[in-house]
């Protein structure tokens, strides 16, 4: 195999702290060497000056919606718009139909991804079968065919007996239990944030208090069962809270926070803009400031888009009735860029949300440049500007909240296993 | 002057300006519902569609007279009949409308922001009849109208709002309409009923006493307990609403005695509001649905854009 060679870029690796000037030689899908003036003669070269180069980033919650509602999306497009946004590894929810609580379903999508896929992709399966909060999914087998994880995103667990004997039952296998905590009593037929603006707009809230009181209770069921946690899209200052004390107490937990958590905030629904319908909603900016302060302080592990593609009809009609959720692979690097030059958090930091960190959270082997590890490697322009058209995403589905937004940053070269999987 | 609104989609994006010329012009056209012949040809050759996707007896009444009296042509269609149970989406009915070239329509709908959503889509005027618990503009016009023809002006007066103010479309118009006119609005209802940040849309105190909000107050406005809709977390009973948050005789002697009782209808006698105060002296109620078509007949007219109100 062709080796490749990354010259002259600023290298970013928080997996082993390093931040320096390096070339990076590429070699059998492997780094094989990182060190400064690296040259070979059959080697093609990438000339990465005055660019960031880092781990290839990785988004650990995406709904590529295959099997079963490929009108949406499919493994295919939905690793395409990774790549286009830098991500070399993305994790897909279990919510497809069939949903994926099960060995054939995990191998389809693992088989599909290696095959005609364009990133690596981690499939989360369900904490329960078909996500109905009633019978744990078969774990073991699960973990065997490469689960690292496990969730009823979208669909949280409600039964409190039920969590408490997921994570007894997932803890030996070491499988992460990831939460969308909310409590579904609270959120009733709520649509958007409870809040001035939502009464101004005469829509249901959901209050805080729905996602709040839903991690408190996971969070003490990890700290009960030592099983290892993982909180999605925390979007409230009070589950920012929970996750912060929590970590001071020493409970396994890790939580995650979404580029539109933490660009927007509740205002974003005012003329009823369905793209800005997700769950858990857009939030008020007091949550939106907590959240940017749990990203700084290290409360917060990972940065994830919760990429939820959904067709235009599903989209464009009254906000009552519109589908929950935004795509997110294409804007997640310059949203994250943008907390940079606002000062919220340094560079380093940064990469680390996207590379490491949602690594570690989920304990999948990758997000490092380590030599050795597999050749997984981003190259960033962090300043060009650019302005978002969503038309233009490579995802099927075309649900931004962004579109029209001036950005700035974006991957150039994504380098999936030594390969060139996405060049600008 | 002129009014630039095409649409009528809620009080919100109207100016102190904008109500005052449609109040005025309600009052102008009042008259012609006390004539024999309660017709004039201002909207002949108009065609307008009032589409009822939500049950409603009075505002749709109200709408087509006004119409009918203005000479439009008004065709009626409601939600239980019409495409909507095949499911058709809202947006290609109203195509489908269109493509029958309406002037106007008008739109109940249970979604907040369902006539915006329409206004975005197809060319023709909307005028919101009520969506959701989001505005009830042409309600708040008449509350408006009503207030004035019994007090002479809106400005400085107290009007109390009383009872579910979270699901109430029609306390959200009623407090950019008042507010706008320099009205002072209070209201009162249930812990469980008064949504957050309800003070931040106009010049609002809130209280959770019934008697805190009607002291002293110009005008009292009793709310609709929306029995159909409700879920039962939200009150312990009827029984107890009618205690504490219903009006009485006794508890209006708070008021100014000279104040005026209100209620947008239909009533739940017995709960929101005693029989003794619905039909007592003080109660306006039915020249609130009196006013409803003139002010309707304003609206329809206004929005149509047509030069003059020709031979009233």
């Amino acid at each position: 195999m062709k080796k490749l060679i990354i010259k002259g870029g600023r290298v970013i690796d928080p997996a082993q702290k390093m931040d320096a000037v390096r070339d990076i030689l590429i070699e059998d899908g492997q780094i094989a060497a990182i060190g400064d003036a690296i040259s070979a003669d059959d080697a093609e070269v990438i000339d990465a000056t005055g660019k960031l180069v880092t781990p290839g980033l990785i988004d650990i919650h995406v709904h590529l919606r295959d099997p079963g509602l490929e009108y949406k999306e499919d493994i295919v497009s939905g690793s395409k718009a990774a790549v286009h946004g830098g991500f070399t590894s993305i994790a897909c929810m279990p919510n497809t139909k069939p949903v994926n609580d099960n060995l054939t379903v995990t191998e389809y999508i693992l088989n599909k991804a290696a095959l005609e896929g364009f990133c690596r992709v981690f499939p989360i399966a369900s904490i329960t079968k078909g996500m109905k909060g009633e019978t744990l999914s078969e774990m073991g087998e699960l973990k065997e065919a490469g689960c690292y994880a496990l969730s009823d995103d979208g669909v949280p667990v409600a039964n409190a007996e039920m969590m408490r004997r997921a994570m007894e039952y997932a803890r030996p296998f070491g499988l992460v239990i990831a939460t969308h905590a909310e409590h579904l009593e609270l959120v009733g037929s709520g649509v958007m944030n409870d809040g001035p603006v939502a009464t101004e707009l005469g829509l249901k809230g959901i209050p805080w208090v729905a996602e709040d009181a839903a991690t408190a209770r996971d969070v003490m069921l990890s700290e009960f069962t030592g099983c290892r946690l993982h909180v999605c899209h925390v979007s409230t200052k009070g589950s920012v809270d929970i996750v912060r004390q929590a970590k001071k107490r020493g409970v396994p937990v890790t939580c995650e926070a979404t580029p539109h958590h933490f660009s927007l905030t509740d205002d974003a629904v005012r003329g009823y803009n369905t793209n800005a319908k997700m769950n858990p909603p857009l939030r008020s900016d007091e949550d939106r400031q907590a959240v940017l302060a749990g990203l700084a302080d290290g409360t917060i592990d990972a940065i994830a888009t919760d990429h939820a593609p959904h067709h235009l009809d599903e989209k464009n009609v009254e906000f009552n009735i519109a589908m929950n959720g935004v795509v997110g692979l294409e804007t997640a690097l310059p949203l994250s860029l943008q907390l940079v030059r606002d000062g919220v958090i340094d560079l380093n930091r940064m990469v680390e949300l996207l590379t490491c960190g949602p690594a570690n959270a989920l304990n999948l082997p990758v997000g490092t440049l380590e030599v050795g590890s597999p050749a997984d490697v981003t190259v960033i322009d962090t300043d060009l500007k650019w302005t978002l058209t969503a038309q233009e995403l490579a995802s099927k589905s075309k649900n931004t909240p962004f579109d029209g937004w001036e950005l700035q940053g974006t991957a150039l070269c994504t380098i999936v296993d030594g390969k060139i999987a996405y060049k600008k | 002057m002129a009014f630039r609104h095409k649409h009528i989609l809620g009080i919100e994006p109207l100016s102190a300006e904008d109500i005052q010329l449609i109040l005025d012009t309600a009052d102008s056209f009042k008259e012609i519902n006390s004539r024999d012949i309660k017709k004039v040809p201002t909207l002949r050759g108009k065609t307008i569609i009032n589409a009822f996707f939500e049950a409603s007896t009075r505002t749709r009444l109200s709408f087509e007279i006004a119409g009918k009296r203005l000479s439009a042509d008004t065709v009626n269609i409601s939600g239980s009949t019409s495409s909507v149970v095949k499911g058709e989406t809202l947006e290609d009915t109203a195509r489908n409308i269109e493509a029958m070239s309406p002037d106007i329509i008008v739109i109940r709908h249970g979604h907040s922001g369902a006539p915006h959503y329409l206004a975005d889509r197809v060319g023709c005027s909307i005028v919101n009849a009520g969506d959701g618990a989001h505005e009830h503009p042409s309600q708040a016009l008449l509350d408006l109208m009503t207030i004035r023809e019994h007090k002479g002006t809106l400005k400085g007066l107290e009007v109390a709002i009383v009872g579910d103010i979270t699901h109430s479309r029609v306390v959200r118009s009623n407090i950019y309409a008042l507010t706008r006119m320099g009205a002072n609005v209070r209201l009162a209802g249930p812990g469980t009923m008064v949504p957050p940040g309800i003070e931040r849309l106009g010049n609002v105190s809130v209280f959770h006493d019934l008697r805190d909000a009607i002291q002293d107050a110009d005008v009292v406005m009793m709310l609709r307990i929306q029995m159909e809709r409700q879920s039962k977390t939200l009150l312990p009973s009827l029984r107890e609403y009618a205690r504490f948050y219903g009006l009485n005789p006794l508890n209006l002697t708070l008021a100014k005695p000279d104040a005026i009782v209100m209620h947008p209808g239909p009533m739940n006698r017995g709960v929101e509001i005693s029989s003794y105060v619905a039909d007592g002296p003080q109660n306006v109620i039915l020249n609130q649905v009196e006013n409803g078509v003139a002010v309707r007949m304003a609206l329809l007219y206004l929005v149509s854009g047509v030069d003059s109100m020709q031979d009233q």
